[in-house]
């Protein structure tokens, strides 16, 4: 677990860091994030050349690929603005196993300061934005699916219910063993799709079970995996990243 | 080379170099704090809540609560030492009771199916009591062997109970445990038991079914609350 | 005796058989739940953080000083009239064990719970030999009866239900079928009083060895520990060289974090610390008390600063316990001595790589089991390492290392590193989203058989945001590329 963060002063400008599932399957989650934070009147740089962060390279044993992918992103945030990471499990990559990844190597000092610029986007919503949200959209139950990186890498399970818990008409349901893994972790899911596909099934389950007519979660890569589960079932309940409900409440 | 001087070479010769002991800080383990009744009343919860029996008695008619215990439980054959002075102060009370008094001073090759079979309970001093966990601590000797806490369905141990103390650290250093350990030292904290067959708790699996705690008080004060 | 085996390099059939078994899905789902539960009711009012901080730092003080330690550990148990034997490796503590029982002709052993003497195959080598070994901790008993091997360090019969433990015990000691837990205790209890009193050797497990005192440390619950280390005449203790502390006081924390961690118990029923054989006017334990150090891979693990970290666990199962994955195909799938977590870092170590190639794999990383790790281990961290040692990016510290590397892989992650590096070509999304699929094009449809694939998004967030501050008042107008 990381060690509990001095939050600073709410910045002029942040960076965004959009990461590589946002960019190609969920873009407008990544737009949505963006818009929250332009909102709060903050400038939003996103760095053209950004790709991935390295994680999946980095999971599979794939080090000196990820090493050179995390480097490609090191020259992307030259001034000392937050880096907002609309992922936990992404954020979690840069915060937590940067500084590890470049150990030893001429990048270390530059990779553990961008690490300490890394900002989950519901953490720095709550915790830098200290964001007030007014909800405009209808009732509805939901449950709230934080990854595993963002709950236990970053410590950020509290983040995503607090801002959902200042949507008026929004009743936060919590679905059994919430802080359960849904069985995505990346590579996971296709080196070992059954045990992955034991996970999601209960997962879907416990979300349906808690009568939640929606799930969110601040992490594309589950979004992926419980959506995909409750779509191929032709379940009406479908899945929504928390940037994207926040900004469709509220706007 | 030996087995031995293999090991010891491979590690002391490690390729990532000499390692650096960390400092350590037992403070989350001592400085409870606990005056005398806390001490018991958390005692007494932790080992009741594990199936342990407590009963309380004064110091002086300790032995008329002992009798009474062998009574209700329906025990008739009581194995207890000779020279402790629980044993040596039990034996006096229960000479003329209806129950014969097992010696345990005596080699167990000798009467090993006897004690298996035979015997009712086991009656032991004990040194003292970690208020934590509810847990008694015993070094047993020639007088109160290893096993008469062990082998019989009841053991019934005989507790002073300004003789517990916070913490399961704090009896180690302050006994000084470290500078001479007996053959056996024993944390006993209730009866024996499983959870082996689908997490359902049974009692006395191997050892004693029930374990009771005669607590004796000196404290007058004590007394009146009994 | 034939035991029902199971094997690491079956890992992908035996979680697909235990995944489609509703019985074992169920047992195990039902037994992880409740123990997580206790353990977060146990630590209560405890300061977790810092008594784990605590536990890992007395297992490093430990680590840092193991050679000095346990030839401490070796001084004071044989001036307590210990006996201290070495062994490489199971093989050799297999023999050591074994001489020892021949040279008083024991024909039968009872044994207490030891994770040691499994790793080993002790059992089946002194059977071998015509040596009679009997578990009595009831669920090595019952697993042992079943002829199988334990799924779970701590609690060896947990894949079993009470009616099919039933029926175990009524087919092998003819008791009655039943589902009265106290009825088949008792049962046990009878059947293994005989036992004890009959047998020639103890063999047990050390839960901590004190190098200060020559103190061997057993934690349990069912007192069979006791009688196996005080009944027969003779005391073997088995353990892992590892399992070395350096003074008494470093014990109550380490067993406050083992319990708790363990079965959510603020203390077992015993704690047992032996430091000698019977002395001279005592009246019963063994006269001749001996301890086994088995290094086993343990001082290969011991050379390198990340797998170190290994050799801190002290065994109380909770990164099994804590693991979605462990929960769902059991302790068998994993077809090792130590299954789950911890024994996906542990045992690449002992059986090589090439036999547990799909264990480091085996885990979402969620990180559950390095939040509960009483000790902190960083095991996310190990299985990633030990991922790199399977393609042959590690440093080739563990046996097998670089089994799992293929050409085709390989390439596969050095073209995402092209594109990752390109930001252009990235920035050509579809592109992307084509090649990358080539990573794994086998197994995609693995994915959709349980999901909906998910579809690429016409426009990547690069586009968006392009158009997005082109939209802006006084934004840029995106290039036609862009807007494709």
């Amino acid at each position: 677990m990381t060690p509990v963060k001095c939050y600073p002063p709410r910045p002029k400008k942040v960076y965004f860091f959009g990461t590589c599932l946002i960019d190609l399957f969920y873009p407008d989650a990544g737009l949505d994030g963006i818009r929250l934070l332009e909102r709060e009147g903050i400038e939003v740089l996103f760095p053209q050349d950004q790709t991935c962060c390295g994680q999946p390279a980095y999971t599979s044993g794939y080090q000196e690929e990820a090493r050179a992918v995390a480097a490609a992103q090191l020259d992307l945030f030259p001034e000392s603005w937050p880096i907002i990471v609309p992922s936990g499990s992404c954020g979690g990559m840069m915060r937590t196993h940067y500084p590890k990844l470049f150990a030893g190597t001429p990048l270390e000092k530059k990779a553990s300061e961008i690490s300490g610029r890394i900002y989950e986007l519901t953490e720095f919503l709550v915790h830098v934005c200290h964001l007030r949200l007014e909800d405009r959209g209808q009732p509805e139950k939901v449950a709230m699916h934080t990854s595993c990186s963002a709950r236990r890498e970053m410590g950020l399970a509290e983040t995503g219910p607090a801002l959902l818990a200042q949507l008026g008409q929004v009743e936060l349901v919590e679905q059994e063993r919430a802080a359960e893994c849904c069985g995505f972790g990346g590579t996971f899911a296709v080196r070992h799709p059954e045990i992955s596909a034991a996970m999601v099934e209960d997962k879907t389950l416990a979300i349906e079970a808690a009568s939640a007519e929606r799930f969110v979660t601040s992490d594309c890569g589950c979004l992926m995996n419980i959506g995909g589960r409750f779509a191929h079932q032709k379940k009406a309940l479908t899945g929504e990243h928390i940037a994207s409900y926040l900004w469709r409440r509220t706007s | 080379m030996s087995a031995r001087d293999t090991i010891l070479n491979r590690l002391r010769e490690r390729a990532d170099g000499p390692l650096t002991a960390p400092e350590c800080d037992f403070a989350v383990v001592t400085d409870r704090g606990w005056g005398l009744d806390e001490r018991l009343a958390r005692f007494e919860r932790w080992i009741t809540s594990v199936h342990g029996e407590v009963i309380h008695a004064p110091w002086e008619t300790w032995t008329e609560a002992l009798a009474q215990v062998l009574t209700r439980k329906g025990i008739r054959t009581l194995a207890l030492g000779r020279e402790h002075p629980v044993a040596a102060e039990a034996r006096r009370a229960l000479a003329d009771a209806d129950l014969e008094l097992v010696d345990v001073d005596r080699d167990i090759e000798g009467w090993q199916q006897e004690q298996f079979e035979c015997v009712d309970a086991g009656l032991t001093s004990v040194r003292g009591a970690v208020a934590e966990t509810g847990s008694l601590w015993l070094w047993p000797t020639p007088d109160e062997p290893r096993l008469i806490s062990l082998v019989p369905s009841i053991h019934i141990a005989v507790l002073d109970a300004e003789t517990i103390e916070d913490t399961f650290f704090d009896v180690v250093e302050r006994h000084g445990w470290a500078r001479e350990m007996p053959t056996n030292a024993l944390l006993i904290s209730g009866p024996s038991k499983t959870a082996d067959i689908e997490q359902t708790l049974a009692y006395g699996v191997h050892g004693p079914r029930e374990l009771v705690v005669l607590v004796r008080h000196v404290d007058a004060d004590t007394e009146k609350s009994l | 005796m034939s035991v029902q085996t199971y094997t690491p390099r079956e890992f992908h059939r035996q979680a697909h058989d235990a995944l489609g078994n509703p019985q074992i899905r169920g047992n195990f789902r039902k037994a992880m739940d409740g123990l997580m539960t206790k353990r977060r009711d146990s630590f209560g009012d405890w300061d977790l953080e810092t008594l784990r901080e605590l536990g890992a730092n007395i297992r490093l003080r430990a680590l840092a000083k193991l050679p000095d330690l346990l030839e401490r550990l070796e001084a004071n148990c044989q001036a307590n009239g210990i006996r201290v034997h070495w062994a490489e490796d199971g093989e050799e503590a297999c023999r050591i064990i074994r001489e020892i029982c021949q040279a008083h002709e024991a024909r039968s052993v009872i044994k207490g719970k030891s994770m040691v003497s499994e790793e080993m195959h002790l059992n089946a080598h002194l059977e071998a030999a015509g040596i009679e070994a009997l578990e009595s901790d009831l669920g090595e008993y019952l697993v042992q009866l079943n002829e199988q091997t334990p799924s779970h360090i701590i609690m060896p019969a947990i894949h079993l239900n009470t009616d099919e433990i039933s029926e175990i015990l009524h087919e092998k000691t003819g008791t009655e079928r039943t589902r009265d837990v106290d009825y088949m205790t008792a049962a046990a209890r009878q059947q293994l009083r005989e036992r004890f009193m009959a047998a020639d050797v103890g063999i047990s497990g050390v839960n901590f060895a004190v190098a200060e005192t020559g103190t061997l440390c057993l934690v349990e619950n069912e007192g069979n520990g006791r009688m196996t280390t005080t009944v027969p005449p003779v005391h073997i203790a088995v353990t892992g060289i590892e399992k070395v502390v350096e003074h008494l006081r470093d014990v109550p924390p380490l067993y406050a974090l083992l319990t708790r961690s363990a079965t959510g118990q603020h203390v077992t029923t015993y704690f047992n610390m032996i430091s000698s054989p019977r002395k001279e006017g005592e009246h019963d334990g063994p006269k001749e008390v001996h301890l086994v150090l088995v290094d086993s891979g343990r001082s290969r693990i011991y050379q390198d600063d990340e797998l170190l970290d290994t050799l801190r666990c002290i065994r109380c199962g909770a990164c099994m316990n804590h693991c979605p994955v462990y929960t769902r195909v059991g302790g068998h799938a994993y077809g090792t001595t130590y299954p789950g977590p911890i024994g996906s870092i542990l045992s690449p170590h002992m059986m090589g790589l090439e036999e547990t190639r799909d264990l480091p794999t085996a885990s979402s990383l969620c990180g559950a089991c390095g939040e509960v790790c009483p000790v902190k281990i960083p095991i996310p961290d190990l299985l990633v390492r030990l991922r790199r040692e399977a393609v042959g990016e590690g440093r080739g510290n563990v046996p097998g290392a670089g089994v799992k590397r293929t050409r085709k892989e390989a390439a596969a992650w050095k073209s995402y590193q092209w594109l990752a590096t390109h930001p252009g070509a990235w920035r050509s999304g579809t592109a992307v989203v084509g090649r990358l699929k080539a990573l794994m094009p086998a197994k995609l449809g693995a994915w959709t058989e349980y999901r909906t694939a998910p579809e690429p998004a016409g426009r990547t967030l690069h586009a968006l945001v392009k158009q997005h501050q082109a939209d802006k008042p006084g934004g840029r107008t995106p290039d036609k590329e862009e807007r494709r």
